[in-house]
């Protein structure tokens, strides 16, 4: 997994509240059974004023000179509320997406960020409504830097935000940890919860076993 | 110490405590389908991991699959049969239980697997899929998760969890005559906004809980994604054992007797701390139906359109604004007459068999009318089957209705059908999205009975004011 600890990029808004990951990368744009070849399909039915023949929405914030390259998106309430398909992170990190900025995550959304690299920063929404009026006078001459060890965001002018963030999360994203394998460390305990659950609820076994697989 | 129903079964699978925060967790079940099982299916067996326990894994097509009869591994998705075909390879490579097209047992996740037993009370399940929460009214932690935590999961049987915070919320009282599972969670989602329950692992409680049947209760479990819940449970009791008994991958037996006993444990001690309570009068509960493009945009059936200028903050104003120009709607227009040109009853939400007979009794020597195109995807193919042996595929079809195979379909372009670009559907579905069910297509989400009252109707209807015919 990638790691992060600084990033410096491009801000675009979409504040609109409860952006679900439906919006995000839609059912049809999961073409191939693998984590990449997602980026085209990404908000594909806000990007596309013709989605089948890809003609850019010239009203879409990211498809706006101002923000072309942007890595950093600025959400509303709830952001990535819906269904837990990860093709949402899979597609936003493939586009170039490194920091999600919102006044609060799906769950499920948010958890899937953190596993892809990809920070995903609460901040209310007062001030991630200034933090984008100050970005939206000139994007292009006010990239936002976040620091993930210091934990703050920071713009040219100085304009400066903290912010807080779970402090597992943290260091799964600074060093771009692999939790399988910090899991795997755990085996032998995995094991023994398992041959006292075997015993104390055999019922959650039994009718595995007697079942052809 | 006095525990929440959450709590015993959070404490009954802690494998070890890995710091203050953090803990490692025991999944009993797994569940899988084509569309994100697959990818971590393949993405495990790339990374040269095992699946830890393959008798504990559990997968079906549902999200991809076709519907329609006669289907195989054909379908209008852009590439569904590589999914269909490569979960099928990587299921039988990996050694785990396949509900595979044609098997009798196949089905939508959340249908089938309370059906067969799989989720029991006081287990932990999880699906990379959101509505896993659904699978809670059996008494079970059940949650959805990422591909790469379900990769977790079947590499090491376990996840690394943060305990939520506890919810419950309590519906007090009893509902009206017409009023369902399903109208009860538009009206709490409305209420207190889609991210009212935002990371609570929530219990539905108090006496019109209990007297829901297995089924609503599942209804009930279904939405509390669309309240942005970490998940939901219910208490077992009597019924839930009633209802488990003699499944296929239930307990038998001895063991029987054994599990039973230990389920009876299973529920919150009566002075259980919560972190937050609601309570809700259930007699102030009417049919919902949702009129914007969030689950919170619902009122009830008799209402009218809200004004964006009353509600309390700009974006939310923004929001309503965007919502009404997307769904075609004027603030102040009655719900009660709005045309429809679909009707779609189905999804993990409201496709089981009680969902069923309540349509049935609407739609009983009715036709659908002219120009509204229905359909009805039974929930799973043992649901299907059992609508068939009591005749209700008779009246679905004599009224007009469609009869599928079952799978997600429609709720969200499942098998790559959807509705026509800006058709207006009323649907028993669980997410009013924009473009969810289509190119543009505004989605009501509301009851069985209201989504069969409608398809007569030609336009939203009140399913209480339909007598039933004999």
């Amino acid at each position: 997994m990638q790691a992060f600890v600084r990033h410096t990029g491009i801000a675009a808004p979409l504040l609109r509240p409860n952006i679900d990951t439906d919006a995000i990368i839609p059912s049809r744009e999961m073409k191939q059974v693998s984590k990449r070849g997602l980026d085209v399909g990404l908000f594909a039915a806000w990007r596309y004023s013709d989605v089948d023949a890809r003609t850019p929405n010239p009203d879409f914030v990211l498809n706006q000179n101002a923000y072309a390259g942007c890595s950093v998106l600025l959400g509303g309430a709830n952001f990535g509320c819906g269904s837990s398909r990860e093709h949402a992170v899979w597609a936003l990190v493939e586009y170039g997406i490194r920091a999600i900025i919102a006044p609060s995550f799906g769950a499920i959304f948010q958890q899937n960020c953190v596993r892809n690299g990809l920070l995903p920063i609460v901040l209310d929404a007062e001030a991630v409504e200034a933090l984008a009026a100050r970005i939206q006078t000139d994007p292009r001459a006010l990239p936002l830097t976040v620091d993930l060890e210091q934990q703050h965001m920071t713009l040219p002018d100085g304009g400066r935000w903290s912010f807080d963030i779970d402090a597992t999360h943290r260091e799964m994203l600074l060093k771009g940890l692999d939790p399988i394998a910090l899991t795997l460390t755990q085996e032998a305990h995995i094991t023994a919860f398992e041959a006292l659950q075997r015993k104390h609820r055999p019922w959650l076994y039994s009718p595995l076993q007697t079942s052809a697989v | 110490m006095a525990q929440t129903l959450f709590e015993k079964i959070w404490q009954q699978h802690l494998v070890t405590s890995l710091d203050d925060d953090n803990h490692l967790l025991y999944i009993d079940r797994i569940f899988l389908h084509e569309r994100t099982g697959s990818i971590a299916l393949e993405s495990l067996a790339d990374s040269g991991r095992p699946v830890r326990h393959p008798q504990q894994v559990f997968c079906t097509m549902d999200h991809i699959v076709d519907t329609v009869p006669g289907r195989n591994d054909d379908t209008r998705m852009p590439s569904g049969t590589l999914f269909i075909q490569s979960t099928r390879r990587a299921a039988h490579a990996a050694g785990i239980h396949l509900f595979d097209l044609g098997d009798p047992r196949q089905g939508i996740v959340h249908v089938i697997s309370p059906e067969l037993g799989i989720v029991q009370p006081g287990a932990t399940l999880i699906c990379p899929d959101s509505h896993t929460c659904t699978q809670g009214a059996l008494g079970a932690m059940a949650w959805g998760i990422g591909s790469s935590e379900a990769e977790h999961a079947l590499a090491t049987q376990t996840l690394r969890l943060k305990k939520p915070p506890q919810m419950r919320v309590c519906f007090d009282g009893e509902l009206a005559s017409g009023v369902t599972a399903k109208d009860m969670m538009l009206y709490l989602i409305s209420r207190h906004g889609a991210d009212g329950g935002a990371g609570y692992a929530i219990e539905f409680a108090g006496a019109a809980v209990a007297a829901l049947s297995i089924e609503a209760r599942m209804t009930l479990c279904n939405m509390a994604v669309e309240f942005a819940a970490f998940t939901a449970l219910i208490a077992p009791d009597h019924k839930t054992f009633a209802y488990l008994q003699g499944r296929e991958f239930a307990p038998k037996g001895e063991d029987w007797q054994c599990a039973v006993a230990d389920w009876s444990a299973l529920h919150s001690d009566p002075d259980a701390k919560f972190d937050r309570e609601i309570r809700i009068d259930c007699a102030a509960i009417a049919p919902f139906v949702t009129w914007g493009t969030s689950p919170q945009h619902a009122c009830a059936i008799t209402e009218t359109v809200p004004a964006p200028a009353a509600l309390n903050s700009a974006s939310e104003t923004q929001a309503v604004e965007r919502a009404l120009k997307y769904q075609d709607l004027q603030p102040g227009t009655a719900l009660l007459g709005l045309p429809i040109q679909n009707a779609f009853i189905g999804s993990c939400t409201n496709a089981r068999l009680e969902d069923l007979r309540a349509a049935a009794a609407i739609l009983r020597g009715r036709k659908v009318a002219t120009g509204v195109r229905a359909i009805c995807v039974p929930g799973s193919q043992q649901v299907k089957a059992a609508a068939e042996a009591e005749g209700l595929d008779r009246i679905f079809l004599e009224a007009g209705f469609e009869w599928r195979e079952s799978g997600c379909s429609m709720c969200f372009f499942a098998g790559g059908e959807h509705f026509p670009r800006r058709a207006r559907v009323i649907s028993t579905t669980n997410r009013n999205f924009e473009s969810r069910q289509g190119p543009e297509t505004r989605t009501h989400l509301a009851s069985p009975a209201t989504v069969a009252a409608s398809a007569i109707a030609g336009f939203i209807a009140d399913a209480r004011q339909l007598a039933p015919l004999s």
